[in-house]
């Protein structure tokens, strides 16, 4: 193990990521994420202080699209789709906390 | 088991050969639709490439390329030709699953940029193809719905993520299909399925309506038998797309047209910091590929591209990052599984929880892990600056060589299971493809003969930005050299 | 005004403003959806709006345009911005991200001036897009908490918006208030938004601390959901007082997200600074950076129209009063300044054309219906002592009745008859005969005293004598 992540750590971002995980899941999950960062080892080794970091495989800048309506998506065929929906709006349980 | 035969499939006809006859109106597109639709019927139970098979949609396709034909209309330059699709490529109204319980029983209410191109070009869609959930993985086991197995090996993976459209041209099943590849999630089951598997250079085919994985990485590209069917179906589906932000502006090349072209003069590079890692029956191969292209005119150079070997690592924080943003959606609220609960945070933790997969909920974890506050820049901010390393020295060796040739897989086609459960040996399987999706370069994987137990060996070629001609004009090098 | 009076002792109030305008699109940010309030719920969707599994965003021009004007019209520079995605999950975001500029926002470092002189810098102004709205069944009062269940709308979802954020300038709940004014009345001037604060297309959020002078700022706190002008003031008075009160008793004050509620006039708390989001902000990589070329920057400077300070200087200037005198700021805000302003061309009394429009044309458009000629002709009555302001307004009020009309003939039909300059000196004398004491204090320059005088005269003239041209006589008498 090289401790790059903890449980509580897996926990925390369970929870940032919105996956219920048991305690078992959590022990092999953090095993197993550990035991990936291991190899970014090698990358910390490098000198990568003067290196740019790469954002875009290809270069391209200001695409655009016009300011002119297209035909959407019908609501009903959407709706039907979803798992639960009231009044032309999708349903939801109650939300707690706020908004971000 | 191992029955068919360990190479491609050369002796069926090619894609413009097909289309040729079906626009003369001399074959019959409703014939070709049933001569696959049965061998579909004869094998599929055993190899299970398909999620979805269209059989209906597929007459009635044929039908109406048959009757535009007869009234004298052009169907396309892919008239009467059948394509498999990923199941990760929208299809208005056929159920997009991304072999995910999350999304199992979803019709989207569009199409992809590519699945109108293929539709106006006349080909037929016989179905959606099984994968790694959201194409996470390299062997089709990761399914929700169970795996693929290889046509020529049914105890073997085809390799993944795109094992269904891999196993589906080897099988016969379709005369081409479209994988994506994010990592090597066509070149390497094209290797174990021992056909021509593509990856275009970034840009080149429209994303849009290709369920995302990592959006920086991911390209869609086809499987066929030949080199020549790859030529034309990337001329179909090439091409800017007003959709896709990042789709590359200018028009390509014929790559039809490219293939005309022999290799005289050519350089080809031999990569000789190259990870080690591949079993001697496929080195022996490569050795065979460079020998071929030499006869052929080519001259080998000696190139070296040094931050390939963190090619992996970089890749294995990029890609979930993304990742586990792409898949936040996943929330049950506008489509898909939900799993009830008393409020909304409950009901995604569950929704989620249930939903996916092992392999995706470890990659989101990661993902997520590395996009968090006091670890960005440790992991995804380095992450980001290998790229470039990466990048920039595959830049340089392309200014020795016009290619560069490595194996595709460092195996052929293993068992399943044979990776057991330690994740990262299943991700060593990539070491050859992943550098490639990070520079956004093209790669294609040629078959080119076979290794041991008689199974297929793929050989990739890679090339700098937009250089497809070149790499295809190597690639039928390969190929002729072959037959 | 405001009942507020400043805090108590020696406290300061420090205030920097985030608010979001929605932009006056055609369409949504990234998709060609509608961009349209009160619509039937989910009838403006489509693949980009709904976060479906392969949808991509492609940026929509004219959002950016209109980003551009509003960076330029806040003195900002613009500069090449890239997009992010800010991750959360709520129901109303439908890819569980927003994409915004984070980083490299797009237009930086400006100021706006309020009418008072107070310069507020403008710390930035970034492109994002809008969430959904949720709609809480069941609890209480539509609240979030306590409801049964909740509903999605998402027509607002990936509406354009521009954040407008502050520095923290501001020091007093007036020139909070005015800051939101003059805001406003820019984004309609260039057209960027129609800034309605109770349809939300401009949403104000207000980070609120205290702090002694020449002491560290205090502790901040965020109020969301400030609804209206009225609240901004309200919301940041009732919020300063709570962090003294806690201070002045030896609490701390934490920060907090709060939310201001208009029907108790508090604000309660949203959520602590502990258990906000770890938003996990990279680079969008389904689109491509945004570097507006300088010509095309250049292209929408020059297309930008006179703000309103401008308007302001430039009708104070024509009518001699100060640009931030209430007559100056309410015609501008109205758009009613180029009226004014015509009325003097076509011969009118500008000022009293000033007066006349600021009191008579509250509901009438930015172009009048009244023919600026019309008005012209009543000041010219006015001013030549043919009526005086009492009786101009009455014919005033009939010529805005009719969209127009001649002062004159309206004037003679209701009898009224300005009094004539040589009867008007007679009152003035007997005035200045009845009461000499004031006479001299007020030779001797004592204001106050003309008063007086003025009145005797308008009690003789019972009300017909012009007030202006019996000061003007007195004057005159005084030498
Ligand atoms: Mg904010
Ligand atoms: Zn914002």
């Amino acid at each position: 193990m090289s401790d790059r992540i903890s449980a509580a750590d897996v926990t925390k971002v369970a929870r940032l990521a919105r996956l219920d995980l048991a305690p078992d899941e959590i022990e092999r999950m953090t095993a197993q994420l550990d035991g990936m960062l291991e190899h970014f080892a090698d990358v910390d080794a490098l000198d990568l202080a003067d290196v740019a970091p790469m954002t875009q495989p290809f270069p391209l800048v200001n695409v655009f699209r016009a300011d002119v309506v297209q035909p959407g998506l019908d609501r009903e065929e959407v709706l039907a789709a979803a798992p639960a929906a009231e009044e032309g709006r999708f349903r939801v349980p109650p939300i707690l906390g706020g908004e971000g | 088991m191992s029955a068919s035969k360990p190479t491609a499939a050369t002796n069926t006809p090619t894609a413009a050969a097909i289309a040729a006859a079906v626009r003369a109106g001399t074959t019959k597109a409703a014939d070709l639709v049933e001569q696959h639709l049965a061998t579909i019927a004869a094998r599929e139970p055993e190899i299970h490439a398909f999620n979805h098979v269209m059989a209906d949609q597929a007459r009635a396709a044929a039908a109406a390329v048959d009757a535009q034909a007869s009234k004298g209309h052009d169907p396309g330059p892919l008239a009467g030709v059948t394509v498999a699709l990923k199941d990760n490529m929208c299809t208005r109204g056929i159920p997009t699953t991304c072999s995910s319980k999350i999304l199992d029983g979803w019709k989207p209410p569009y199409d992809a940029t590519v699945v109108q191109a293929l539709q106006q070009a006349g080909a037929i869609i016989v179905g959606k193809t099984n994968l790694d959930e959201f194409a996470m993985g390299s062997s089709t086991e990761n399914s929700a719905f169970g795996p693929t197995r290889n046509p020529h090996d049914t105890s073997r993976v085809p390799g993944g993520s795109s094992g269904g459209s891999a196993a589906a041209v080897a099988a016969g099943f379709s005369q081409f299909s479209l994988g994506s590849d994010t990592g090597g999630s066509i070149r390497q089951p094209a290797a174990l399925c021992g056909v021509v598997g593509v990856k275009p250079t970034y840009g080149y085919v429209s994303r849009y309506g290709l369920v995302a994985f990592a959006s920086s990485l991911d390209q869609i590209g086809p499987f066929t038998n030949t080199v020549e069917d790859a030529a034309l179906v990337l001329d179909v589906i090439g091409g800017h797309d007003p959709h896709d932000s990042t789709s590359i502006p200018q028009a390509h090349p014929s790559l039809t047209q490219a293939i005309q072209q022999d290799v005289k003069g050519l350089r080809i590079g031999r990569i000789t910091d190259l990870p080690e890692g591949a079993d001697p029956d496929v080195q022996e191969r490569l050795e065979a590929a460079f020998d071929a292209l030499k006869a052929a005119g080519a001259t080998i150079v000696d190139v070296q591209v040094p931050a390939f070997t963190f090619g992996l690592t970089a890749y294995y924080l990029i890609a979930p990052a993304e990742a586990s943003s792409n898949l936040a959606r996943y929330d049950g609220v506008r489509y898909g599984l939900r799993v009830e609960a008393a409020d909304t945070d409950a009901m995604y933790g569950a929704t989620r929880a249930a939903g996916f997969g092992d392999e995706v909920k470890r990659r989101i974890m990661l993902g997520t892990y590395a996009l968090s506050a006091g670890y960005y820049d440790a992991y995804y901010g380095k992450a980001l600056k290998v790229r470039r390393l990466i990048h920039d020295d595959f830049e340089r060796a392309y200014q020795q060589a016009d290619v560069l040739l490595t194996p595709t897989s460092p195996t052929v086609a293993f068992k399943f299971g044979a990776k057991g459960d330690n994740p990262f040996s299943m991700y060593l399987c990539d070491t050859y493809t992943i550098p490639t999706n990070l520079a956004g370069h093209p790669g294609m994987s040629v078959p080119f003969g076979t290794g041991a137990e008689g199974l297929p060996v793929g050989v990739q070629i890679l090339a700098g930005t937009l250089q497809e001609p070149t790499m295809f004009r190597v690639a039928a090098a390969l190929e002729r050299s072959m037959s | 005004m405001s009942a507020y009076d400043g805090l108590p002792g020696e406290w300061e109030l420090v205030v920097g403003l985030e608010v979001h305008v929605e932009l006056a699109t055609a369409t949504k940010l990234f998709s060609a959806s509608p961009n349209r309030f009160g619509d039937e719920p989910n009838t403006n969707i489509d693949p980009v709006t709904l976060g479906l599994p392969g949808a991509l965003p492609v940026l929509n021009e004219f959002a950016v345009e209109l980003a551009m004007r509003i960076g330029l019209a806040l003195n900002c520079t613009v500069q090449p911005s890239t997009f992010h995605r800010k991750n959360y999950f709520y129901p109303d975001m439908p890819k569980a991200y927003q994409v915004s500029q984070y980083d490299q926002p797009l237009n930086v470092g400006g100021h706006l001036d309020l009418p008072n002189g107070v310069r507020v810098g403008i710390e930035r102004a970034h492109m994002e897009e809008d969430a959904g709205k949720s709609t809480h069944v069941g609890g209480t009062g539509g609240r979030v908490h306590g409801a049964n269940h909740s509903l999605i709308d998402l027509n607002r979802a990936g509406v354009p918006l521009v954040e407008i954020v502050s520095r923290p300038d501001i020091r007093s709940a007036d020139d909070a208030r005015a800051y939101v004014n003059e805001l406003r009345a820019i984004l309609v001037a260039i057209g960027a938004s129609d800034a309605k604060m109770e349809e939300g297309s401009m949403r104000v959020d207000a980070n609120v601390s205290v702090h002694k002078p020449g002491t560290p700022l205090g502790t901040r706190c965020e109020i969301k959901n400030v609804n209206s002008v009225r609240s901004v003031g309200r919301a940041i008075e009732y919020e300063a007082r709570r962090q003294i009160d806690l201070i002045e008793s030896g609490d701390a004050v934490r920060q907090q997200t709060r939310h201001w509620d208009e029907t108790d006039g508090r604000t309660h708390t949203l959520r602590t600074k502990e258990d906000a989001d770890d938003y996990r902000y990279f680079l969008e990589p389904d689109l491509v950076p945004l570097a507006p070329s300088a010509e095309w920057v250049q292209r929408v400077r020059a297309g930008l129209p006179m703000l309103p300070a401008a308007r302001r200087t430039r009708l104070s200037q024509a009518t001699g009063q100060p640009a931030d005198s209430e007559a100056v700021c309410s015609v501008v805000e109205r758009g009613q300044d180029e009226y004014v302003l015509a009325v003097g061309t076509v011969g009118g009394d500008i000022g009293r054309a000033l007066v006349h429009v600021k009191e008579a044309f509250a509901d009438q458009p930015a172009t009048p219906h009244v023919p600026a000629a019309d008005l012209a002709a009543l000041t010219t009555l006015e001013v030549g002592g043919k009526l005086t302001a009492t009786q101009a307004k009455a014919v005033l009020a009939e010529i805005v009745a009719n969209n127009g009309g001649d002062a004159a003939a309206l004037a003679a039909a209701k009898g009224f008859e300005a009094l004539d300059t040589s009867s008007l000196e007679s009152l003035v004398d007997e005035a200045i005969a009845a009461e000499p004491d004031a006479w001299q204090k007020f030779c001797n320059g004592d204001g106050k005293a003309m008063g007086a005088l003025v009145g005797l005269v308008m009690k003789a003239s019972r009300g017909k004598a012009d007030g202006k041209l019996v000061t003007a006589l007195l004057n005159q008498k005084k030498g």
